[in-house]
This record gives C-alpha cells, sequence and structure tokens, in this order.
C-alpha cells in the first residue's frame, strides 16, 4: 500500500473527538387537517454522549427512538434545536466559516441503502474525487491518484474506477460508500445501519473492512444499528435509546452480560439467537412503540414497562451510573 | 400423505438477456403441523419457489415439475378456477412488506371481510363477527374499531397482524409466510414470530418459513431447507444443521455470523452470489468454496444422502472435514 | 486479513459491462415504430443539411411558363417539376427540401429555449421550495390555463409577426411542461442519501443542484423535448398558416399551407404536400419519442 494515506501522522488514541451535551432536535411537521396546529415531533430530546479516537460508540434503538436524527446531526446535515455538540473541541454552534469547513472534513457518514446512496449518474472514480475536488486544491492526477489507492484499501480493483454503480452489487457499492467517505480522510466515521441491507455473507465481508480501516486510520465509528449482534461485535461503548432518549449508557460487556434497563433487558432478549438450544422465553413487550409525536408522559418506556410503579409515569428519570454503565429508570437500584 | 408435495420444481424467468433459472430442481415437503425453514440470502430464488406453488408468477415464468401436490390435489394439472379457489382459503401467504400488502384504498375491516364473503360465502354480519374474532386472535386491541381503520392508520407490526388475520381467515392448512419480519423492529418481530409459532400450534397448519435470519430459523424452525442460488443445498433438522452443517455454504455461512465470531476478524464467505451472466460450470456454490477442487468446478455434484441432509456438495462436511475430500484424505492417512 | 480485502470476484459481470449506449439501443431498438421514427427524422435531416445539393431548383426561383403544374404523374404535368409546382410556379419539390431546414430549426431553437429556462425554473422551484416554489408554479399554472396556439398568438401579436417571435412565442408556451417534470423530479431526488452524502462532502447549493441532482432528472425531459420538438414544429407551422409565423415568400411549410389556401380545389397538390410532410415529421417524432421513453424510463424496462 502506497504511504501517501498514511503519512499524516495517526490520532493519538483514546482522545475525544466528539462530545455531546443535551443535543435535541425538533421538527415542525405538516398539519394534517386545514384548520389543524402544526405538531412538533421531538425527534432527539437530550442526548448526551463523548466518542474517542479509535473506538466504536453504538447506538441502538428501534424506529423512532431518534438515532438517525443523531447521525444528521453529527455530519452537520442539520443544526440541532438545543444543547452543544464539540467535534475536535470545537463548538459547531459557534464555529467560524473556516472551523466548519475544516468540521465537515472531520466528519463523514455512510448510509444503509447502497443503493440509494450512491448518485448513478457519476462514474466510481468521479464519485470518490469529488470530496477532494471540493475540499482539496490536489490536481486532478493526485485526485486520480488517491482514488485508486483507496479503492484498494476497501477491496476493489483499479479497473472499477471507470465504472458506474448499477455495475456492482450491494456489497460492493457499499465498499464504494465507505471509500467516498474515507477520501477526506475524517475522524469520524457516522455508519447508519451500513449493514443492516446487505445478506449475511456481506455483512461479514464489510464489518471486516471497517474494522480494518478503523484500525489504520485510527477512526471513530458512532455506528448506528438495531441488530444487537453485529453491534456486540463491533461496539466499544454502547448506548441504548428509547423515542429519543438514551435509557441505558455504558461499555458493551456491561451492556450485554449485565443489562439493567429493562429496555435493554427486553431487546437483548427479543433479538433471535442462532442457536436452537437456546429458545428461551422471551421478555414479551406489551404495545407497539409510541408515536414520537406525543411520548408518554415521565419515564417514555412506563406504558410498555413490566416493572413499572407509581413515579414511572409522572417523573423522567435521569441517566445516573449504575456500576459501570448509566441507566435512565426508577426501577433500578444497584 | 403429506400436505405439500413438490419434486424437482424449477422455474424459469424469460429476461431481455436470455433464459433465468431462478429456482433448480427443488424438493419440498411440508407435513401438516410442522414448521418448515426455507433460508438463503437474496437471489437464493426461497421466495420465487413459493409463490410458484401459490401460482403467484408473472407470466414471463415457466414453471416444470415432477410433482406438485397440496393436500391431496395436483397442483399440475388443476384448472386455474379451482386453483384460484385453494390459493387464498387452504393456501395462505404473507409478506414481507405489511404496508405495501395492504390495498391504502379501503379498510381493513373490508379487506378481511372481502376474503371471508369470496371464499366462505358468509354473509354481512356473520363476515363482521368472524372479523373481529380473527382480529383478536391476532392480537389486535379494539378489534371493532380497527376495522374501520385505513392501513396507512395503522404501524407496521399492526398491519403485519392484519395480514396475518387474512391469511388465517378460511382456515388454512398451509401459510406461507415471506419474510414476515424483515421489515419490523426487533421487539415487534419477536411478538409477531410468538404469534405465528403459536397459531400454528393451536391449529395445527403446516407453516413454511421463508427467512434470511438464521437467528429466526433457530428459535422458530424445526425443519430447514438452504437455498443458494436456486438451487437446494441442506436439508435438516433445525438443531442437527446448527450443530453440524453438511453443505460447505451452511457452515460459512453460519461462520459468518457476527454473534457466533470468536475473534475480531468475522469468517467471510469470498464473492457474491452468482447472477445471471455468471454462473459457474459444476458446484455452483465452488468459486466461493473453501474446498473447492477441480472436480467441483467440472461435475455437477448430486445429493448426499439423507443423514448428511441430502447436500448437493461432492465433499459433504461431517463436523467440519470434508468427506471424501482429496486433500483430507491424505492428511487422514 | 487476506481474504477479506481480496478484490471481490464477480468477473463475468463486471469485466463485461454492457455499455449504457448499447443498453439503450438494445431498448430503444425493441419498439420498431421508433426505430422506423428515427430513420425518417435522420433523412429529414439530412435532407435539411443537403438541401442545396437535393433540391434541383431554388425555392425561391419562379418558372412563370410553369404555373400551378400538377405533379409528375397527373396529365398536363410538366417533367421538369417532380412534385408540380405552386401558383407563382415555384418547384414544389424544392421548397420542401428547403422547408425542412426552417422545420428543423424551429423545432431545435424552440426546444432549446424551453428547455434551458425550464430546467433552470423548476430546479430552483423544486430545489428551494416554500414562496419561490409557490410563486414560480402558480406563474406556470397561468400559462398552461390558456389554450397553448391561442397564447402564442397573442405573443405574436405583441412581438410582431415573424419567424423568430413566432419561436419566442412558442418556447414560452411549451416551457411550464418542462417546469412541472423537473420540479417533479428534483423533488424526488432531493431527499435521496446521495445527495446527501454530497452536501456531508462539502458540496454548495449550484453544485448539488447542477452536478448531483440534474443528471438524474434527464431521462423524462429528454422524451419531453422530443415530443415538445414535434409540438414546436406543428405551432410553428399554424402560427404560419394564420400568417403569424414566416413570412413568405419563406419556404417553411405552415406558411406554404397558407399560400395554396385558396388553390386547395384547383391544385390539390399545392396543399397536400407540405400538409403530409408536417404529417410525416410529427409522427417520426412523437414514434422516436415513444420509444425514448420506453428506453430511458426503468419503471417500463422488462427484467
Amino acid at each position: 500500500m502506497s504511504e501517501a494515506l498514511i503519512a499524516e501522522p495517526k490520532q493519538a488514541a483514546g482522545e475525544v473527538v466528539l462530545e455531546a451535551r443535551d443535543l435535541e432536535r425538533h421538527y415542525e411537521i405538516g398539519r394534517s387537517g386545514l384548520f389543524a396546529q402544526a405538531a412538533t415531533v421531538k425527534a432527539l430530546r437530550g442526548a448526551s454522549f463523548s466518542l474517542r479516537a479509535g473506538e466504536t460508540l453504538a447506538v441502538v434503538g428501534e424506529s423512532g427512538c431518534g438515532k438517525s436524527t443523531l447521525a444528521r446531526l453529527v455530519t452537520m446535515i442539520e443544526e440541532p434545536t438545543a444543547g452543544s455538540l464539540k467535534i475536535d473541541g470545537i463548538d459547531v454552534a459557534t464555529a467560524t466559516a473556516a472551523e466548519r469547513r475544516q468540521l465537515r472534513r472531520a466528519v463523514q457518514i455512510v448510509f444503509q441503502d447502497p443503493y440509494g446512496s450512491l448518485n448513478p449518474r457519476q462514474k466510481v472514480g468521479t464519485m470518490l474525487e469529488e470530496p477532494l475536488k471540493i475540499n482539496t486544491s490536489d490536481d486532478a492526477a493526485t485526485r486520480r491518484r488517491k482514488a485508486m489507492e483507496m479503492l484498494e484499501r476497501v477491496g476493489l480493483r483499479r479497473e472499477h474506477y471507470e465504472r458506474y454503480p448499477h455495475m456492482f452489487s450491494g456489497g460492493q457499492r457499499q465498499r464504494i460508500a465507505i471509500a467516498r467517505a474515507l477520501m477526506l480522510r475524517p475522524r469520524i466515521l457516522v455508519l447508519d445501519e451500513p449493514v443492516s441491507a446487505l445478506d449475511v455473507s456481506i455483512q461479514a465481508q464489510v464489518l471486516n473492512i471497517l474494522a480494518k480501516l478503523q484500525e489504520e486510520f485510527g477512526l471513530a465509528y458512532l455506528f448506528i444499528s438495531h441488530d444487537l449482534s453485529v453491534v456486540k461485535h463491533v461496539a466499544d461503548q454502547v448506548m441504548v435509546m428509547y423515542l429519543g432518549r438514551p435509557v441505558e449508557e455504558g461499555p458493551r460487556e456491561e451492556i450485554f452480560e449485565n443489562p439493567r434497563h429493562p429496555y435493554t433487558r427486553a431487546l437483548l432478549s427479543a433479538t433471535p439467537v442462532a442457536d436452537p438450544n437456546r429458545r428461551r422465553e422471551r421478555i414479551q413487550l406489551k404495545g407497539e412503540l409510541p408515536s414520537p409525536i406525543s411520548p408518554p408522559s415521565g419515564c417514555s418506556f412506563h406504558p410498555r414497562c413490566p416493572l413499572c410503579f407509581e413515579p414511572c409515569p409522572v417523573d423522567r428519570p435521569e441517566l445516573l451510573p449504575h456500576g459501570r454503565a448509566r441507566v435512565a429508570c426508577h426501577a433500578v437500584t444497584d | 400423505m403429506s400436505l405439500l408435495d413438490i419434486r424437482n420444481l424449477t422455474v424459469e424467468f424469460r429476461t431481455a438477456q436470455g433464459p433465468f433459472r431462478a429456482v433448480d430442481g427443488v424438493d419440498l415437503v411440508v407435513d401438516q403441523g410442522e414448521i418448515l425453514s426455507i433460508v438463503g440470502e437474496s437471489g437464493s430464488g426461497k421466495s420465487v419457489a413459493m409463490l410458484a406453488t401459490m401460482g403467484l408468477l408473472p407470466w414471463t415464468a415457466t414453471v416444470t415439475a415432477d410433482r406438485m401436490a397440496f393436500d391431496g390435489h395436483d397442483l399440475l394439472t388443476m384448472s386455474r378456477r379451482e386453483r384460484r379457489r385453494i390459493v387464498g382459503r387452504d393456501m395462505a401467504m404473507i409478506f414481507q412488506e405489511p404496508m405495501t400488502s395492504l390495498n391504502p384504498c379501503f379498510t381493513v375491516g373490508f379487506q378481511i371481510k372481502e376474503t371471508l364473503r369470496y371464499h366462505l360465502g358468509l354473509d354481512r354480519k356473520a363476515a363482521h363477527e368472524r372479523a373481529v374474532e380473527l382480529m383478536r386472535q391476532v392480537g389486535i386491541p379494539e378489534p371493532e374499531r380497527r376495522l374501520s381503520a385505513f392501513p396507512h392508520q395503522m404501524s407496521g407490526g399492526m398491519s403485519q397482524r392484519c395480514m396475518i388475520a387474512m391469511a388465517l381467515a378460511c382456515k388454512p392448512k398451509l401459510l406461507i409466510a415471506d419474510e414476515p419480519t424483515t421489515a419490523l423492529d426487533v421487539t415487534i418481530q419477536a411478538q409477531i414470530l410468538d404469534l405465528l409459532v403459536g397459531l400454528q400450534r393451536d391449529s395445527g397448519m403446516g407453516l413454511v418459513l421463508i427467512t434470511h435470519d438464521m437467528g429466526v430459523v433457530a428459535e422458530t424452525a424445526e425443519r430447514v431447507v438452504v437455498q443458494y442460488a436456486g438451487q437446494q443445498v441442506e436439508q435438516q433438522d433445525v438443531k442437527a444443521l446448527f450443530e453440524d452443517p453438511h453443505h460447505p455454504y451452511t457452515a460459512a455461512l453460519l461462520a459468518a455470523l457476527p454473534e457466533r465470531a470468536t475473534s475480531k476478524e468475522l469468517p467471510s464467505i469470498p464473492g457474491v452470489v452468482p447472477g445471471q451472466g455468471d454462473r459457474p460450470t459444476g458446484c455452483l456454490f465452488n468459486p466461493r468454496c473453501r474446498f473447492a477442487t477441480d472436480h467441483c468446478r467440472k461435475v455437477v455434484p448430486p445429493h448426499a444422502s439423507s443423514e448428511m441432509g441430502r447436500a448437493l456438495c461432492h465433499y459433504p462436511l461431517r463436523h467440519g472435514v470434508p468427506t471424501g475430500h482429496p486433500a483430507h484424505m491424505e492428511a487422514a492417512s | 486479513m487476506s481474504e477479506a480485502i481480496e478484490p471481490v470476484g464477480d468477473k463475468a459481470r463486471l469485466d463485461t459491462p454492457p455499455s449504457v449506449l448499447r443498453e439503450f439501443w438494445h431498448y430503444f431498438s425493441e419498439n420498431r415504430g421508433a426505430v422506423i421514427g428515427l430513420t425518417i427524422f435522420l433523412l429529414l435531416v439530412a435532407a435539411a443539411i443537403a438541401a442545396p445539393l437535393l433540391a434541383p431548383y431554388s425555392p425561391t426561383g419562379q418558372f412563370r411558363d410553369a404555373l400551378l403544374k400538377p405533379p409528375i404523374w397527373q396529365e398536363g404535368a410538366d417533367p421538369r417539376f417532380l412534385l408540380g409546382t405552386d401558383a407563382v410556379g415555384r418547384d414544389i419539390l424544392s421548397r420542401l427540401i428547403y422547408g425542412a431546414r426552417f422545420s428543423l430549426f424551429i423545432g431545435t431553437v424552440v426546444v432549446i429555449l424551453a428547455l434551458v429556462t425550464g430546467v433552470i425554473l423548476g430546479l430552483v422551484a423544486g430545489y428551494f421550495g416554500g414562496w419561490l416554489d409557490t410563486g414560480i408554479m402558480r406563474v406556470m399554472d397561468v400559462i398552461l390555463a390558456f389554450p397553448s396556439l391561442l397564447l402564442a398568438l397573442v405573443l405574436v401579436a405583441i412581438l410582431g409577426p415573424g419567424l423568430m417571435n413566432a419561436m419566442i412565442a412558442i418556447a414560452l408556451v411549451l416551457q411550464p411542461h418542462f417546469v412541472r417534470l423537473t420540479r417533479a423530479a428534483v423533488m424526488s431526488e432531493r431527499g435521496r442519501d446521495y445527495v446527501t452524502a454530497a452536501r456531508v462532502a462539502g458540496a454548495g447549493r449550484l453544485r448539488l443542484m447542477f452536478v448531483t441532482i440534474l443528471p438524474n432528472c434527464l431521462a423524462p425531459l429528454i422524451v419531453q423535448a422530443t415530443l415538445s420538438f414535434s409540438t414546436a414544429i406543428l405551432d410553428a407551422a399554424a402560427l404560419g398558416f394564420l400568417g403569424m409565423g414566416a413570412q413568405p415568400p419563406t419556404p417553411e411549410w405552415g406558411t406554404m399551407l397558407a399560400e395554396a389556401r385558396e388553390f386547395i380545389l384547383r391544385a390539390w397538390w399545392v396543399v397536400t404536400f407540405p400538409g403530409l410532410m408536417i404529417l410525416i415529421t410529427v409522427l417520426a417524432i412523437n414514434l422516436t419519442g415513444d420509444g425514448l421513453r420506453d428506453a430511458l424510463d426503468p419503471k417500463l424496462k422488462r427484467s
């Protein structure tokens, strides 16, 4: 492999590259009737976390839990309604134009659907070079060389440079998407369900590449997923979200070995395990996911919670340290 | 007598690039009260085989089979009219996308009652009562109110419950569920799977569960058929399959699951499922197989014995070791 | 790690990728009408380009000794004039060949005018949305609310008769279709992941609009452009017929019809041939347009 790309000094492992405090994001949604009031969806209602270089923070939750909104905030596609977001120690809200440009380069994203995330009218080469063209002063030859190198890094061939996305399979497209995200040498990569649209055998290939690239570039991953078996494999830290708010957060072993929040437990027990000898009784959750337009009062999980008692419908539990994790639940006392 | 009996089913699609064989020589037997799971990646022909059984394929498809019988009726010689009467009544199907499987123009109640009236000839009142009963059976709260709801007013889980209610409307003998939980959230998936298994146990119908998720297979199925590129590569009881897979593809697929991983590096299967233009000669899995030899590249493998899971392989695995494989023969001797 | 970074196989499919053009031709050629239409259209283009070589006489040259001569297969024909002559003794064949130049010129200019303005307006409306979108679309609705030929007539009446003004008027009348199509396509593409990815990569507004989104909206626009081409020719002919388009002695087909109006009963060929030319041209282009739609619209593609 060429030295050009890895010549820059590696980031010091463990350095905090992303810090979020009480992030909130609200959306106004259209009126359903002529005279109805516009409703506000609180997609994200106070998320705090930090992410270190070389580490993977997995954000887990079901639809409507705010994980995709979180991805849009971290990649600066949208502005948070409230709360602060610091990337590389610079606050996004107060950053100057030059700083913002620099921050944009530091965070890149890989989407879930490899068929929708690649521009069908762009050749792979053009696609990989676009970020360089916009953000750097590299000449055409340098851009081409960097794109070629990146192609090889993600396990594609140099010939693929001249091809259009429709000639590739889902797994190969996801490799291209990863290559494009890495062209600007970001420090943080947001992975929004990067393997959930892929078949098992392809999923393993992509996960392996992601692990290899994280090692090489010292990347911090914000890994968004609903698949706990994948999360268990890739994550260092895990954050479980429910209706826009983290309910439990901590190191992977702690979350998987010793889940405290009833939602985390339900989620773990609901995830099918590929072992027919371990068929166990699931913790059945009652009912459906509530709509984020009108989340339940107090702890938003209380209508479905098996441990629900008096304070739950009234008081919103704070995220408090329990063991090595932090849990937001009135019923957890240890 | 088995409920569904299919021998040597082949489905070919006519495409602009020539014929494409989506299903290739599949044998399938489903007994009453059994849960059979068909597993495979995209392009393995698992859904097409079942759609062919239901007679729901577009006109570009050619279906051939040596035998295709359902509950004693021969589906091959049956007239379209007779077949329509069976499909939907004795043999029902639910699909992956509950949101698009329901007609958005009509209320859920109308759609369920339509099935009841068409197949069972119930009058309005009886149909309504049966619909409410069905809705209750699939765990929908406030069934009377929900009957007048339109599909867009319901969540994915609720829509899938309605699809199941519709499928169960005529007490089918066989229910085919095509990736019924793939589009749903994990906790909802668990609810739907439990519901399906519970209903199957109560009614004693046969259940064919098509899925790509090995976890779902392990938790629900009794017997498993593994498909690859339109071919049936292995057929075993679920426990035996997970303990000792006989086909290298099954073995590799299980090894590639993150939850079974022993190291950070997952043992992935190189390459992709062959498409229309690049079907290999000999064994279809040979370009991606760890054990492939020249023999595999030239000769189409036969099905192994049934204690070897009818594995479609020259060297079926026993406890991870290919039997009769030249390299391993030397190592053993 | 060797296994994971090994280049992915899939050789047969990737090593001989069907080129975009060849795939396009494959779908296009399945439609026989479209191929015939395209052939006729290409012949017309060739005739227009080579008009001075093909036409036996000048389009405006008058033969005082041969007024209203019928085509060659009729009694009393003059063997010099294959399709006969008109009331002032001009060779109809020559005029038709030269007329192709005008018709194609009109079609091209009108389509380019309508396409460029329509695409820009549609892109702006679809990308920005809000009041800008509402404003642009209401104006388009107003234009669409008029009968198109009537509006073109009014515009020509204001601008003054003449070929150039007629083309501007027709372009203005046709352009709302492009605005609507572009806007709809842009709105559906705008939310796609690849657009977001380009934004994350730092692409600015103009780049997003013209480089990222626009190429993905082209397929329906190309089809609409083809169909508008024939409408433009037809409208120009109509304006010419009403005396508001090209002025005599220009050998424009519509104008030729207008001049020949009074001889309809006496000399059928003076009206029939220009009319036939318009019919054939418009039909050929429409057939081509249908074929293009089949070939470019992925929804209609049969797998």
